[in-house]
């Protein structure tokens, strides 16, 4: 039912569409007029949280957004870094999470189409997607349900519209029971001439919508996802959107055609707050106006207002400005693709945005207002809280007797184990450019056709980490990504962050906020690799609970020759393994305090940014040199897991020495950062020392590959597991709790 | 030599069905649209894997009524070659050129890995040029490739040879271990009586370049390039 002005004054109705009495009362200072309920609808989602960053972009100006390789930073609808040749790579990470709390199949499917219409706008091919998943453990029955939906819909969204689910990584911890977490990259591929901007560029050129038909899915979507989930979000379902990846893949290939006939001025994708955030973006991008008349929208179901017409988050459709007399160009090839195109209105000089139902004009609100120029920006209060995590100092915590019982508990740990149950639903290989399937390597690898050259692509992110220590956690989120791609040997070049908090009003949510975007920003700067843009994801709370800090990263890196690649795997009995970078005795925020003993620790793993870069650099260096047969990043589970996984995914054994100072289990399960397993050729070794000694970097010798079993030889013990029980624990585990 | 690769709407596999034939194998290949035309010259038509119209309804229901597949089935009569992969094998049944159906995976869930299969025939034009028995690394990928057919239809399909490919372990052992998706005898695909429509689960051009790290798919499309008397380049 919609109201009058008067009514909305008198019951507060902006309340429940997620505005502050502070906010209308600038709404109606700005507008010098009260808004009607149309209007007052716009303002609702382009000032939501999702739509506005109100609570997030004060701080993005800390960021390092530009670089020697950046085509756009942030401001599109996804980064673009140049990679040669004439190409670059689109990217973006986004997340989809409340809509997957309420209806894990279809939130997570959405998730997948939205962010790829980030990528395609641009006039970019997907190519790949990578998802980082965050689940309350499986032994909880809601953790499980909420995984196989997110998991099976974004296998059938992907899989069907024909872009390969390449990599990503899956952890669990009770803190996401039902607040689950999906962060989706999409990556495309495009040359620099054919790059799409989403402007309305050009007074007078017509303003036309294409794709989906629009109906009443999805309406108040970005204010759903700017609100706390509670007992009553199961009833928002109706703010979820449902996806029809078969269109999708229609209008990918239609707007690719579109972005190469040169016959359009300015595309913008239609996600959240579809029409109007689409609408208002385009024209505030270009310093223009739009009006058009919501009686030219081609709809699917009967008798909508247009409140519900301009809030409707109906999937797969895009706005389109075609320069003036090309709408008829543009209709064929839409036609062609078997879809719908329709002019429903015109660039104006003015600066407004004027919706229309026929002669009557239901909107008009200046466009610059409604965009992030005119909302509300918000510094909350920030306070650091009292100590986060247990301490070892408050147990005593004896080294296990049976450090194998440990390794081999740790392998089957759901963090740890092998994700194949999740990635063999996914098709990694259509596009047939894949040239590491999952699990082969640190980082997904994608060869560029017509060249030599490969792009690596990884996304992770250790919320225990951020927990204890916010900044340091999220550096160590750049780092390790950073050393993913390392790790097969590319160079890293960008990033996007999904960046997932609680309640931004909660003064410690805030603290841990900033402490991660400065955290994000200073390992960037480091390690030379800007921020193109992201995803700001608040109120991810159920119950009153946050979710600990989980800042998630992903990057893309370039490998000059793709015959250089190597993997995570040992390859040659032989050949000798060091260790690039050194261990130190740190228990603190590990997966085998967590595991094995129940509590978190006090602090992150230190990282030394500086030495993060050598040993990546010196890394890189090796595989270019083709000095190492595979290289194998140390993270969740220390060096003794590293090994095991080495040895899996080789299928092959290893004899290691570990000259252990200090704790056995702190030297096999500590997670000290910055290092790196190679294994190298007998004949390579020499020149290995001497690169590591120009480079500075420690190079420990630990052992040799061989045989059907990892051997780890300690001071005061030893380990000794048969290759098939250790990939018994590591690959089945996942599958049997899962079903 | 000419080759055509079908695209239906929502087709996904057409563009690296085409690459591998125009690119890694040089022979000259045209991308139909399915609303195209059909040219008179073509030796054989790739029906690529895919979501044809979504996979709505069911797998291969909507594009066996689209334009061209009148034009499929006009070639195939002439005995013309037809390969349908994945999801073109899902369209050849449905629309008759081929006995019996893909049913969902016996897990009900999409699979996406590396398989094996064994050669059963070698003296067709699209096996012409592996060993007896050969065993080929296969990539799948599919939510629906349970083969079924009736008993009667089975024992005419054991009868007249049209198994071409059946699921096996590395070593070429035919086993319930080696069988992905429950079809009935590891069925991995199927030819037809005349011997020259073929449709197969597996995805052959995703093993055809180096950095694959195996080739295995280039013995299948080589045997159709011998066939239609093409030259086979090494």
């Amino acid at each position: 039912m919609e109201l009058t002005p008067e009514a909305i004054a008198e019951k507060k109705a902006w309340r429940s569409m997620g505005l502050t009495d502070n906010e209308y009362e600038l709404i109606v200072e700005k507008l010098q007029r009260a808004p009607n309920w149309t209007e007052l609808g716009l303002f609702a989602v382009m000032w939501s949280e999702h739509c506005a960053y109100k609570h997030s972009r004060a701080l993005f100006h800390l960021f390092p957004t530009s670089g020697p390789y950046i085509l756009e930073g942030p401001g599109e609808n996804a980064g673009i870094v140049d990679i040669g040749d004439g190409l670059a790579v689109v990217f973006k990470v986004e997340s989809h999470n409340h809509p997957s709390a309420v209806d894990p199949f279809q939130g997570a499917a959405t998730g997948v189409g939205g962010i790829l219409r980030d990528i395609f706008t641009m006039g970019a091919r997907p190519v790949a997607i990578l998802d980082s998943l965050r689940f309350g453990p499986p032994t909880n029955r809601e953790a499980r349900r909420l995984m196989d939906g997110v998991v099976s819909g974004i296998a059938w969204y992907g899989n069907a519209v024909g872009v390969p689910t390449v990599g990503g990584e899956v952890q669990f911890d009770p803190c996401y029971n039902k607040n689950p977490l999906v962060n989706v990259m999409a990556v495309g591929l495009v040359e620099h001439e054919y790059i799409t901007k989403a402007q309305a560029e050009g007074v007078g050129n017509p303003v036309m919508v294409v794709g989906a038909k629009t109906g009443r899915d999805g309406i108040h979507g970005a204010s759903f996802a700017s609100a706390e989930l509670d007992e009553t979000s199961a009833a928002r379902r109706p703010s979820v959107q449902i996806g029809d990846p078969f269109k999708e893949k229609l209008l990918i290939e239609a707007c690719l055609e579109l972005a190469k006939s040169g016959s359009i001025a300015g595309i913008q994708d239609m996600g959240a707050a579809g029409l109007t955030c689409s609408t208002v973006e385009m024209a505030g991008r270009a310093g223009l106006g739009i009006e058009i008349d919501v009686a030219k929208v081609p709809l699917r179901e009967e008798g909508m207002t247009p409140y519900e017409i301009m809030l409707s988050e109906s999937q797969e459709r895009m706005l389109v400005v075609p320069k003036k007399g090309r709408e008829q160009m543009v209709a064929e090839i839409l036609r062609k693709w078997e879809l719908d195109a329709a002019v429903i209105g015109q660039v104006t000089a003015d600066g407004m945005l004027r919706v229309r139902e026929g002669e009557k004009i239901v909107a008009e609100v200046p466009a610059r207002l409604l965009s992030t120029h005119g909302a509300p920006c918000y510094t909350p209060e920030k306070r650091a809280p009292g100590k986060c995590g247990r301490g070892r100092a408050e147990l005593p915590l004896a080294v296990p007797e049976d450090l194998g019982a440990v390794l081999l508990k740790l392998l089957a740990s759901p963090t740890i184990a092998g994700k194949e149950w999740v990635y063999s639903q996914y098709d990694h290989m259509v596009l047939a450019s894949t040239v590491m399937l999952p699990g082969r390597a640190d980082a997904a690898v994608i060869r560029i056709r017509g060249t030599k050259k490969a792009i690596a692509l990884s996304i992770g992110g250790n919320s225990r980490y951020c927990l204890l220590d916010p900044y340091r956690g999220a550096q160590i989120a750049v780092a390790e990504v950073a050393r993913n791609i390392s790790c097969v040997g590319a160079k890293p070049l960008a990033v996007s962050d999904g960046l997932n908090f609680g309640d931004p009003g909660k003064p410690e949510v805030y603290w841990a906020f900033d402490q991660v975007v400065r955290g994000i920003a200073a390992a960037c700067q480091a390690l030379g690799t800007p921020v193109t843009g992201g995803n700001v994801s608040f109120y991810n709370e159920s119950s009153g609970q946050a979710i600990y800090p989980t800042p998630i990263i992903g990057m893309v890196g370039l490998l000059e020759d793709v015959r250089q690649v190597v993997g995570s795997g040992f390859v040659q009995s032989g050949d000798q393994i060091f260790l690039l970078g050194e261990n130190r005795e740190e228990l603190d925020g590990s997966e085998y305090l967590q595991v094995i003993h129940g509590i978190t620790g006090e602090t992150a793993p230190a990282l030394d940014l500086e030495r993060e870069a050598a040993v990546q650099s010196l890394c890189r260096e090796l595989i270019a040199g083709g000095l190492v047969h595979s290289a194998h990043d140390c993270s969740e589970g220390g060096l003794a897991v590293a090994l095991a996984e080495s040895c899996i995914t080789g299928g092959i054994g290893a004899r290691i020495a570990l000259p252990a100072a200090g704790r056995e289990d702190a030297c096999l399960f500590g997670e000290s950062q910055s290092r790196i397993i190679i294994s190298v050729p007998p004949a390579k070794v020499p020149s290995v020392v001497t690169a590591a000694a120009k480079a500075e970097v420690p190079l420990l010798p630990l052992g040799e590959v061989g045989g059907d079993a990892l051997h780890l030889e300690l001071p005061h013990s030893s380990v000794h597991i048969p290759l098939a029980d250790m990939a018994e624990a590591w690959r089945g585990s996942l599958g049997r709790a899962l079903g | 030599m000419h080759f055509a690769v079908v695209a239906f709407p929502g087709s996904n596999c057409d563009r690296d069905c085409f690459y591998a034939f125009s690119e890694v194998l040089q022979q000259k290949t045209t991308l139909l649209w399915h609303r195209d035309p059909w040219p008179a010259d073509i030796d054989c038509v790739i029906l690529p894997g895919g979501f044809s119209y979504g996979d709505y309804l069911r797998a291969g229901a909507i594009a066996r009524f689209s334009p061209i597949m009148k034009s499929v089935v006009e070639f195939a009569a002439r005995g013309g070659l037809v390969l349908g992969i994945c999801n073109g094998f899902q369209v050849l049944c449905e629309s008759g050129l081929l006995p019996g159906a893909l049913h969902k995976n016996k897990s009900l869930r999409f699979k996406c890995e590396k398989a094996y299969v064994r050669v059963e025939r070698t003296d067709t034009p699209f096996t012409n040029q592996c060993a007896p028995q050969q065993v080929l690394e296969l990539p799948i990928a599919h939510g629906e490739g349970n083969y079924y057919i009736d008993k009667e239809g089975l024992k005419r399909l054991l009868d007249r040879g049209q198994i071409l490919f059946r699921y096996c372990t590395p070593k070429g052992e035919v086993s319930e271990a080696a069988n992905p998706n429950g079809s009935l005898l590891n069925i991995a695909g199927i030819c037809n009586e005349r011997g020259n429509v073929v449709g197969m689960m597996p995805h052959p051009e995703r093993n055809v370049e180096a950095f694959m790290g195996n080739q295995d798919g280039l013995y299948i499309f080589r045997s159709i390039i011998q066939a239609v008397g093409g030259q086979v380049r090494r």
